[in-house]
């Protein structure tokens, strides 16, 4: 039954990975489209034309 | 009378349809919800490792089952989500729903992959091989395949509007996999084991490997809430992002000409 940890390892490892994957990518993603924002918004937000 | 109770939940869901107000929304509730879900995720981890005790055929292998049931729970939740959004984008033109559609997409291609690699590597000590092409294991790939290809087709259209109506098609197209996948283990004799956790004539696994895996279920349900409303939100802001964009290169361009 030993050789069956490393299946059980292997398996919590990807979870972990996915998982952290996952959180950064949406914690970077937020973070690039706030500073994104934030930029347009100082140089003034343009209106539409009437 | 009756019609009170009924008009405001009307009222409340309107009220949500506006991006900012969901925005604020959810903005409250985030830092909640990832509290709750670390220490759901922290302590579903506890019970499958000290709590749970080997399977008496499968040994500590089944282990792997409280990250793999969630995983393929999630992938379907997630896609049958995906399918009511579509619908919100083609029918009812709810303006959150594309955008609730498009966060799902990534985070149900995930749990899939994660469903498809942990049931792998469960199936090499059980049954002696990393794949076979069983009913359910081909119909949860076809499932992750669809997902990859709706993630593709989101990047493929610039103007989300007619990527939405697109990928609103293509998905409410996939959704007849989902009761394939579901009930594959019922219409053909597959090596993967038919439903156990939840039977209406009650559960075949045994409380102490149950409740740990209710509660991981609970934990990775919790995770993709979480990161759902995460990518709802950056979704949002991109579009802000993207028209304002657009409104600056117009004004460049006036004032140029």
């Amino acid at each position: 039954m030993g050789a069956h940890w490393t299946y059980i390892a292997a398996a919590y490892g990807v979870a972990v990975v996915v998982i952290a994957g996952l959180v950064i990518h949406a914690v970077v993603d937020w973070r690039r489209q706030r500073v994104a924002l934030n930029a347009l918004e100082a140089r003034g937000a343009p209106r539409r034309p009437r | 009378m009756a019609s009170a109770p009924a008009s405001s939940f009307s009222a409340s869901l309107t009220g949500l349809a506006n991006p900012t107000r969901f925005m604020d929304l959810s903005g409250r509730v985030l830092p909640w919800l990832v509290a709750l879900t670390a220490v759901l995720l922290l302590f579903g981890l506890w019970l499958a490792f000290f709590v749970a005790p080997a399977d008496y055929q499968q040994g500590d292998t089944a282990r792997i089952m409280f990250i793999h049931v969630p995983s393929a729970w999630l992938s379907l939740l997630l896609y049958t989500m995906m399918a009511v959004s579509a619908l919100g984008t083609l029918v009812w033109r709810h303006p959150l729903a594309d955008v609730a559609q498009k966060a799902a997409a990534p985070l149900g291609a995930a749990f899939a992959f994660l469903c498809l690699v942990t049931g792998s590597l469960w199936g090499k000590p059980m049954w002696g091989a990393f794949w076979v092409w069983d009913a359910r294991l081909t119909s949860m790939l076809v499932l992750f395949l669809m997902y990859c290809g709706i993630l593709a087709l989101w990047r493929t259209i610039e103007e989300p509007g007619r990527a939405a109506r697109a990928v609103a098609i293509l998905t409410l197209v996939g959704v007849v996999n989902i009761p394939i996948i579901k009930f594959s283990v019922d219409w053909w004799n597959t090596l993967h084991q038919p439903a156990g956790v939840l039977k209406l004539s009650g559960s075949a696994v045994d409380p102490s490997i149950l409740w740990p895996l209710l509660e991981m279920a609970v934990a990775f349900t919790l995770l993709a809430l979480t990161l759902h409303l995460v990518g709802m939100r950056t979704e949002i802001l991109r579009r802000r992002v993207r028209t304002l964009t657009i409104l600056a290169a117009e004004r460049a361009e006036r004032e140029a000409a």
